[in-house]
């Protein structure tokens, strides 16, 4: 199971595929300890288990990223989301977006970045690092609905993918349990490619217009 | 007084805030993320808030009286003070140090104190208004009533 999937898929021999969602278990970083209050209180009532640090040092700390092998411990839960705000001392949510880019663990996780700025250069530079979005603060409720919506949705397409792939193979007698699988004919809107990528093709694209 | 001139009392007091610009839809934000299952949601971010900011006004404070005064210690208090302020609705504080971090790009010293004390004013000024916003809460819970969430109708 690769890290950042969320649906875990029962696949019973020749039995209906079901999906029940478990929440999504958020990583918020924020210096500001108003805004990590309001920020946990928004991913909360949306229904997701929200852990929050104040620095992108502490982020990568709780993700095992800063070297230390006994930190991963820490963490008792897969992290499904980033959200991380841009401006902080020390780490920037940018060198935090790239730190976690770079890390063949934790690339796949989505990373959403806030800021009070609205710099077009900040934004387009966070896009195409990756990021995949970017919200003006102060951060709204219909924010925080929308970015859910998005990761459920990508967590929803890539692990079709992965089950009609699966399924296929069940139906050939192959069974092929890794989660990097390729071919999906029935829907052709479906990619293959990890969700930030995908934005960073689409931003690609919409620069071109210009 | 009865409970539903409480409640009167408290919807004007609230709706003066707004007209007179002292909050902004930020503030309206937050009391929609408050409940049943957290009752004092508001009163705890900005009490959090007005912590916060103590510290960095003195901070700043400090930092202005300096002999030399170091501008890159400067901005960042005046940037997170605007952060959080904008983050509850605390437009007039917010759009202070909007000015006040301006100066201090400009590293025009006489501008930052007139601006430090015009931030401080209105922060007093909000803090003011909310502490007697949260006593008239206090006053209708204690009553027996509910708090109602604002309509603001404008």
């Amino acid at each position: 199971m690769a890290v950042g999937e969320v649906m875990r898929m029962e696949i019973p021999a020749g039995g209906d595929l079901t999906v029940t969602p478990p929440e999504l278990h958020v990583l918020a970083v924020d210096d500001s300890i108003v805004d990590r209050k309001v920020i946990e209180r928004l991913l909360r009532i949306s229904a997701c288990k929200v852990t929050t640090v104040d620095s992108g040092a502490r982020a990568l700390q709780y993700l095992g990223l800063d070297g230390n092998k006994g930190a991963s411990d820490l963490k008792d839960l897969k992290v499904n989301l980033i959200v991380t705000d841009y401006s902080m001392p020390g780490l920037t949510g940018y060198d935090l977006l790239k730190k976690i880019k770079e890390s063949s663990t934790f690339r796949e996780i989505p990373v959403v970045i806030m800021s009070s700025e609205n710099i077009l250069t900040r934004i387009e530079q966070c896009l195409k690092e990756g990021a995949e979005d970017f919200l003006l603060k102060p951060v709204k409720l219909a924010d925080v609905k929308r970015i859910k919506q998005l990761i459920m949705r990508n967590e929803a397409e890539e692990c079709k993918t992965s089950s009609l792939s699966n399924k296929r193979k069940l139906v050939e007698g192959n069974i092929d349990t890794s989660s990097s699988s390729s071919s999906s004919h029935d829907d052709s809107s479906v990619e293959d490619i990890p969700s930030s990528k995908r934005m960073k093709s689409e931003f690609e694209n919409l620069s071109s217009l210009h | 007084m009865g409970l539903v001139k409480m409640q009167k009392s408290l919807q004007d007091y609230t709706k003066s805030l707004f007209l007179e610009g002292i909050l902004d839809s930020q503030f309206l934000q937050l009391q929609q993320l408050q409940d049943e299952s957290n009752p004092d949601f508001v009163s705890q971010v900005v009490t959090l808030f007005f912590q916060d900011s103590d510290r960095i006004l003195n901070d700043l404070s400090l930092s202005l009286d300096q002999q030399v005064v170091d501008f890159k210690k400067v901005d960042p208090h005046v940037h997170q003070l605007k952060g959080s302020s904008s983050s509850i609705g605390a437009q007039r504080v917010k759009n202070a140090c909007v000015v006040f971090r301006n100066f201090c790009e400009q590293q025009n010293i006489e501008a930052c104190h007139r601006w430090l004390q015009q931030v401080k004013q209105e922060y007093y000024l909000v803090k003011n208004r909310l502490e007697t916003l949260f006593k008239l809460e206090q006053q209708i819970v204690a009553s027996g009533g509910m708090i109602v969430a604002f309509e603001p109708g404008f």
